[in-house]
């Protein structure tokens, strides 16, 4: 048997500024140099990081009340609609709501120069949003209409609330058609012309731990350049190993995180308005997340390389929009990173979609946190169903 | 006068047609080739110095065979402080101006290799290419 640690005695070494932290990068070199016991009973902890964008993103608002009161059944930021339907001057940003009178995909390929989620960025970066709000009028809020401007400072709460992010794994995304074709994950050439991808593979926070072993409720990370919380599992949360013909796992993919932390504290470098052209406006997000090296199977999977990490090849001209089973086969992230892939025979040119670097340097300033003392590890309250719960997602039949 | 410096820009269609022969021949004028970029699916830029008397039948040509003729008065250059460094702008670019630098994944930009086609100011997500003129 070899290492145990708590989160309490984590915790106190960190504390006492003696916790030994790497980055889930250094900690692979760290393994193959001296094998996983002996690094297992040096490292508290290995850090994730990724920085891509995650379209299940948006931030709660409370603007505090004018006189006379208003209860704002409709508002739009910067001309951005937020939904209203809760309580009194509360509204939810989405980061892929768009103003009414975009032309989206009207002209299409859209450019989806504006949404959501540059409302966020532009909150966060400080600077000064147009409020303009309607309500019907009522005897405790008499006010139907409102227009003026509003900074982060100004508004009693802002709360970044992201129902499904860091998703575990993605496609990644060929065209076999004969046109480009423009998706979330980029803009496709057609006949195989290039393949986007969209994780930080070996950096990637939910690949670093696929059984969800620490993970959890109150998992403390960084959301955004600040502080957050993970508060439940993310929106189609379906966790599963990726495996290959003879049955050998090979990656992980299916889980997803619900997180949430103070908008006030973040800041807008990790938080970037993003438009995918003839797709949609969305949010880059910055995430990471802690992983206490709890004992020697933790630590294994921590220090999965993107040689033994893959995704599926997925072609988003025909298979995916018609949700067709199967894919063209999977690829390693090494074989990603590298620049090109081959499918169907084909040497195909590959590209991120979220950055390796930012996903590094989030890495390296969690890592930093944590050394300083300032950052302590959240036990979670209850952990989230890992690949042995067999979740799978419902399908919407129409009736 | 000094030579018109040109962008011109192809699409699959049109790319493979001896157009710098037909300038020289047919319309006398003196072309030099700043640089050209062709990729893999037949889509090329070019951008050329262009010179001589019936300078403008020889744009009018170019038109007619479809293929987009603008001065060059712009650069492309990038706004380092939106720039993730994701690399989406890097299959796009035909020319191999914007491309990953391994292992590190760092995003460069070789401005000195742009061919001005725009496409990079319509794939990158956060708008960090921008055109000056
Ligand atoms: S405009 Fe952009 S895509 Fe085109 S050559 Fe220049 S850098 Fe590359
Ligand atoms: S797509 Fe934009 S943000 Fe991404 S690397 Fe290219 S220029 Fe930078």
């Amino acid at each position: 048997m070899g290492v145990e640690r708590t989160y309490k005695e984590i915790n106190a070494r960190i504390k006492a500024g003696k916790a030994v932290v790497l980055t889930a990068e250094e900690v692979i070199g760290k393994v193959r140099e001296q094998g996983l016991a002996k690094t297992a009973a040096e490292v508290d902890v290995v850090t994730t990081g990724t920085f891509g964008p995650m379209c299940s993103s948006g931030a709660f608002l409370n603007f505090g009340h004018s006189s006379p009161r208003i209860r704002m059944s409709k508002v739009w930021l910067n001309g951005v609609p937020a939904y209203t339907g809760i309580a009194a001057v509360d509204a939810y940003i989405g980061a892929t709501e768009i103003a009414e009178d975009d032309p989206a995909n009207n002209n299409y390929p859209g450019e989806f120069r504006y949404g959501g989620g540059h409302v966020i960025e532009d909150l966060v970066a400080g600077k000064p949003v147009k409020l303009e709000a309607l309500s019907y009028g009522t005897d405790c809020y008499p006010r139907r209409e409102i227009e003026t401007t509003v900074t982060i400072n100004d508004i009693n709460e802002a709360i970044l609330f992201n129902p499904r992010n860091a998703y575990q794994n993605y496609n990644c995304a060929v065209n076999l058609s004969d046109k480009t074709i423009y998706t979330y994950m980029g803009t496709l050439k057609p006949r195989l012309g290039n393949a986007n991808y969209s994780t930080s593979g070996q950096l990637s926070p939910l690949m670093k731990d696929p059984n969800f072993a620490t993970i959890g409720i109150g998992t403390r990370i960084f959301l955004g350049g600040g502080i957050g919380y993970v508060v439940w599992n993310g929106t189609q949360h379906f966790p599963g190993w990726l495996k290959d013909g003879e049955g050998n796992i090979i990656g992980s993919a299916g889980g997803t995180l619900a997180v949430l932390g103070d908008l006030k504290q973040m800041k807008p470098q990790w938080l970037r308005g993003t438009s995918f052209q003839g797709y949609g406006a969305t949010l880059t997000v910055g995430l990471g997340i802690p992983i206490p090296i709890l004992n020697e199977e933790i630590l294994r999977y921590a220090a999965l390389s993107d040689e033994e990490l893959h995704a599926p090849v997925v072609d988003y001209s025909e298979g995916y929009p018609n949700r067709v089973a199967g894919n063209l086969g999977l690829v390693s992230y090494a074989q990603l990173k590298s620049g090109k892939i081959i499918v169907q025979g084909k040497e195909v040119p590959t590209a991120p979609l979220s950055s390796y670097p930012k996903a590094r340097e989030i890495a390296h300033i969690l890592k930093q946190w944590i050394q300083k003392g300032d950052f302590l590890l959240g036990e979670p309250v209850q952990l989230l169903p890992g690949p042995a719960a067999g979740l799978t997602g419902k399908v919407l039949e129409i009736k | 006068m000094a030579p018109h410096k040109i962008v011109l820009r192809f699409t699959s269609s049109t790319s493979d047609r001896p157009i710098i022969y037909h300038l020289v021949k047919d319309y006398d004028l003196v072309v030099n080739i700043v640089k050209a970029k062709i990729n893999p699916h037949l889509e090329g830029t070019m951008v050329l110095d262009l010179d001589g008397e019936r300078y403008e039948e020889g744009i009018q040509y170019l038109r007619d065979q479809g293929i987009s003729v603008h001065p060059l008065t712009q650069e492309v250059v990038r706004n380092h402080d939106r720039c993730t460094s994701c690399g989406a702008c890097t299959v796009h670019c035909p020319a191999g101006a914007l491309y990953i630098e391994r292992p590190s994944m760092e995003v460069q930009f070789n401005g000195d290799k742009c061919v001005v086609c725009l496409q990079c100011l319509k794939v990158c997500p956060v708008r960090a290419m921008e055109v000056r003129i």
